[in-house]
């Protein structure tokens, strides 16, 4: 076993540890600890990709998943101060054994065909001649710019178009059907979740008025 | 046993020697800021432990070490006693790729300085996880503001970096230095340019590592502490080393991508000398501005990200690859 | 030369991809959906690289650069539309987006 053996199953232990810990009970709960543990699977992705020698690739993915991403996303759930789903989810359901039979199939699939087709499979060696610049930053560019030139131009246009598009959904006068009123700011919502453990038990009437209600419970703190 | 033939002990090795010394570089940083902001002030600053206060920084951990572990009610555990230390490992890690002379070096990585960026990036996620764990209004506020700033502030940052980048053709740390050591630091060469990338860097590292006239996430006068309001004891102390270490890697970067790293003007002194010399220049500078500017308005310091900085970068990113391609031999 | 054999590689890639696939299928919040699309992504990623690798194509790099800008792009605009819906609902989960169905 070398040590390049031992660092990947380490890595991809973690990695893939990481992400089920993201969907399952303990952490996978709460959309925030979800978020920090796919986070964690990012870094040992990261890793994994230094591992096959794609070491700008490494440091995108830290800087675009982990950096840019999951900023956005542990933003948002914040934010919107999303609690633990405690919501009544039935247990089993057709869609999770259709998941878990789907998901089984694709993995036995791989294994088994792409086990035996790949099993002889060598590495090219990258100390020999013509490869020596292999995933190095130069190379990537290089090809970037030459023979995937279009596909980057598209993709900045792409990156244009999902700015653009993201600032204007995210904007507050868009006028939707039966709009309720404005959502309650992040301090207003800190009261709007003591306003309904008090009323547990009601239904969703209990937090239109919530807001309302966080109002005038700040105001009558002035 | 390949990676190990190809350095993987030597870089550990290497590794914990430049932890060692960068923390303890950052413990006596803290006592040369506060000499130096007391000297500001016409006051002596430290001066009972030890000679001048020498051990002050001793003092001060075993005094964060006795204090009470305390955890606010309603916040969130995990996320509030994981993000310290986050925060002080992603200090820590960019120290990792940071050469200080042409052999002192753990992890001469070919993209070290987007690694530095990419770490430096990345630090919004515990500084954020901090503010918002701690069920604190403060601390919350505190932490969009940082991470509004740190995100408008990472793109003049990276913009910057990238400028030297083009104009030296790579991304290792050590490439940049040893392309400077042939052409000229990027400062002076070519003529304008490097040196206002220079302090737009600068700026920009400024509001990375929070510092006046950045500091609105943790302004005082507002909002008791930011982030670290309610944290205590030594959990309060990493967010405060990985502050000061923050600010000594981002010089040691400054100092490499613009002022020609361990090149100095005459060689028979080993480049290390150099380098540190430059880099306690660049951090005193940082503490200098600090005790003497005061604090911009969040949209003050928005507004001049996003009008001025970036804009400014992009130009230069520009006209550095206009410059590689037509001018440069 | 690595030494981890290939379809050790195409495995793990297989794995995550369902790890993924499974969190589509049985969350219903839409923050839980969209983390579990980029683990997918990822698997993706860890396929091409491997095979760059194992065939000294760069061009599975560049592959996996442009999935990394489809991803962030992805995640910006799915981000926007979870506000947008969360300001119209008060809730994250898919089963309330059912405003067609009235």
């Amino acid at each position: 076993m070398t040590t390049e053996q031992i660092l990947f199953y380490i890595l991809g232990g973690g990695a893939v540890a990481a992400s089920a810990a993201m969907l399952l009970p303990p952490l996978g709960k709460s959309p925030i600890h979800s978020a920090i543990s796919l986070i964690v699977s990012f870094f040992f992705l990261a890793g994994l990709y230094a591992l096959l020698s794609a070491h700008l690739l490494g440091a995108l993915q830290i800087i675009v998943y982990a950096g840019a991403v999951m900023v956005l996303f542990t933003f948002v759930i914040m934010l919107l101060n999303l609690r633990p789903d405690e919501t009544q989810e039935p247990r089993i359901t057709a869609g999770k054994v259709l998941a878990g039979v789907l998901a089984a199939f694709v993995v036995g699939k791989v294994v088994t065909v792409v086990g035996l087709a790949s099993a002889g499979a060598k590495a090219v060696d990258l100390a020999q001649p013509g490869y020596e610049n292999f995933g190095s930053t130069k190379e990537v560019g290089y090809m970037l710019y030459t023979s995937f030139l279009v596909p980057f131009e598209l993709i900045s246009v792409l990156l244009l178009v999902a700015a653009v598009g993201a600032v204007i959904l995210a904007k507050k006068s868009l006028h939707y059907v039966d709009r309720p009123e404005p959502p309650p700011s992040v301090f207003d919502q800190e009261h709007a979740h003591e306003h309904m453990h008090t009323q547990s038990g009601t239904d969703h009437a209990g937090d239109t008025h919530a807001p309302h209600d966080a109002n005038a419970h700040a105001a009558s703190h002035h | 046993m390949d990676l190990i033939q190809h350095g993987f002990l030597r870089g550990i090795a290497y590794g914990l020697l430049i932890i060692t010394v960068v923390m303890t570089a950052t413990a006596w940083g803290m006592w040369l800021e506060r000499k130096i902001a007391a000297q500001m002030q016409n006051r002596m600053g430290p001066m009972f432990v030890g000679f001048h206060g020498l051990l002050q920084p001793v003092a001060d951990m075993l005094k964060l070490l006795q204090k009470e572990d305390i955890l606010p009610a309603g916040a969130d555990d995990w996320l509030f006693n994981l993000a310290p230390i986050l925060t002080a490992l992603f200090a820590i890690a960019t120290a990792a790729v940071v050469p200080w002379s042409a052999q002192i070096v753990a992890s001469d990585l070919d993209v070290g300085l987007l690694w530095v960026l990419a770490l430096g990036g990345i630090m919004v996620v515990p500084v954020w996880m901090a503010g918002w764990a701690s069920n604190n209004k403060f601390a919350l506020i505190g932490g969009m503001r940082a991470v509004a700033q740190s995100v408008s502030y990472g793109v003049p940052l990276v913009l910057t970096s990238m400028v030297a980048v083009v104009f030296t053709g790579t991304m290792s740390l050590s490439g940049i230095v040893q392309f400077q050591m042939a052409h000229g630091w990027l400062i002076y060469w070519p003529p304008g340019p490097g040196i206002i990338a220079f302090l737009l860097f600068y700026m920009a590292l400024l509001a990375e590592s929070n510092r006046i006239p950045f500091d609105i996430p943790e302004a005082e006068s507002e909002l008791v502490a930011g982030i670290s309001t309610e944290y205590t004891g030594m959990k309060f102390g990493m967010f405060y080393v990985a502050e000061y270490v923050h600010t000594m890697v981002g010089s040691a970067i400054a100092a490499l991508i613009f002022l020609g790293g361990w090149d100095g003007p005459f060689h028979w002194l080993p480049g290390l000398h150099w380098m540190v010399a430059k880099t306690v220049i660049l951090f005193v500078s940082v503490y200098w501005v600090r005790w003497t500017l005061l604090r911009f308005r969040s949209d003050q310091l928005m507004r001049l990200c996003w009008l001025y900085l970036v804009p400014m970068s992009l130009a230069l990113l520009v006209f550095a690859a206009v410059w590689v391609t037509y001018f440069a031999a | 030369m690595t030494s981890i054999p290939l379809h050790h590689l195409l495995t793990l890639g297989a794995l995550l991809f369902c790890i993924g696939f499974i969190g589509v299928l049985t969350r219903r919040n839409i923050l839980i959906l969209l983390m579990s699309i980029e683990v997918m992504l990822n698997a993706v990623n860890l396929t091409l690289l491997a095979f760059a690798r194992y065939n000294g194509a760069t061009e599975g790099q560049v592959l996996a650069f442009f999935i990394i800008a489809v991803a962030a792009a992805e995640a910006a605009v799915g981000l926007a539309m979870v506000l947008a819906m969360f300001r119209l609902k008060q809730d994250v989960h898919i089963d309330t987006m059912n405003l067609l169905k009235r």
